[in-house]
């Protein structure tokens, strides 16, 4: 795992990670990675040649490759074109880019402003 | 094995090969749904409704149900149903897809979950192998009382009418996208169905449609303009 300039973390793409992943920093998830993924509070991207096999739990997600799991997103979640999601969405927000490919329940999950 | 899977899959798609024409952005078109304008009302008036979408994955459907407080689960049963390792033989040797495999990986649901079941031309262009199947699988994952919305091809509208998607734009207003399969190719079988179109199957008479229904309450049909009948069927 790589740390960019800017201090985000970094899975590259020919990196294999089997097993359960947290942290309180941003991830980019180019790799695989097989296993529960929480970042709370902060945001996860799995970049166009990511494989997420695992449930997902953080602030926002970006999800450009794949991701077989359930996503909890305290705030939003954002399937790009090139997504590939199986799994059900439980956010704030949501959204979808056409083309994106969903199969699963969206479930918005909204604070109550009362 | 693969062989078998692919002179299936091409007959199950048409006779297109490798070296068709990749297709053009798809236009969009505008329909009024009488069918969908009943079915409407339900969600209009109901809160936290559990929707089941079975066309392509729509961000406009997803933004229409979620925006009304609904839950809405999405799952694209034609580009399912590509899947070659479905592809089997019957005792006849004839070419089909295992529907206890297609049923075991999808429409997995608790029994009677959902308030509606969208299931706009599926039927018509579902192999023939996975339609009752499917439609069973449908009635015991909707609620009683629950609505499913299917449509149906007229023998007028011809064999190469193409498949749609279809995206909710109001009350009793669909958007219709023809199908491009270039999701198929992520999802592993091989790229030369990524140009290729889905088939129309067959042509379904009343009878037959009030047939594959038959376990459900009561069925409205719908007649279009567009050469489809719209059935509206409730558990």
């Amino acid at each position: 795992m790589s740390t960019t300039a800017s201090g985000l973390a970094q899975i590259g793409k020919s990196v294999v990670i089997k097993g359960e992943l947290s942290g309180s920093e941003d991830l980019y998830v180019d790799g695989q990675v097989d296993g529960s993924i929480a970042l709370k509070g902060h945001s996860l991207t799995v970049g166009p040649n990511g494989q997420v096999k695992g449930s997902v739990d953080s602030k926002t997600v970006v999800v450009q490759g794949q991701l077989n799991g359930n996503i909890q997103a305290s705030d939003r979640v954002d399937l790009r074109k090139s997504a590939t999601v199986t799994g059900d969405i439980a956010a704030q927000r949501i959204s979808i880019e056409e083309g994106a490919y969903l199969k699963g329940k969206v479930d918005i999950q909204r604070t109550d402003a009362k | 094995m693969s062989s078998v899977s692919q002179t299936f899959m091409k007959l199950f798609r048409g006779s297109s090969g490798p070296d068709s024409i990749p297709a053009q952005s798809p236009q969009k078109l505008t329909r009024r749904s009488s069918g969908l304008g009943e079915l409407s009302r339900t969600w209009e008036s109901s809160e936290n409704l559990c929707i089941l979408d079975l066309g392509s994955t729509s961000p406009t459907n997803i933004r229409h149900f979620t925006g009304r407080g609904h839950r809405i689960y999405s799952e694209d049963l034609l580009t399912a149903s590509t899947d070659p390792e479905l592809a089997t033989k019957d005792e006849q040797g004839a070419a089909i897809l295992d529907s206890r495999k297609f049923l075991a990986d999808n429409l997995v649901y608790p029994a009677a979950h959902f308030d509606a079941i969208l299931c706009w031309n599926l039927p018509d262009y579902l192999d023939e192998s996975l339609v009752k199947p499917v439609v069973g699988r449908l009635w015991s994952v909707l609620k009683p009382g629950g609505m499913l919305l299917a449509f149906f091809h007229t023998r007028d509208a011809g064999p190469d009418s193409p498949c749609h998607r279809f995206h909710i734009v109001g009350a009793d207003t669909l958007e219709m996208q023809k199908i491009e399969l270039r999701r198929e190719a992520r999802r592993g079988s091989n790229s030369s169905a990524a140009s290729d179109g889905f088939q129309l199957q067959r042509v379904f008479n009343n009878r037959h449609i009030e047939n594959l229904f038959r376990d459900f309450a009561s069925i409205k049909f719908f007649l279009a303009r567009d050469n489809v009948r719209e059935v509206l069927v409730v558990r």
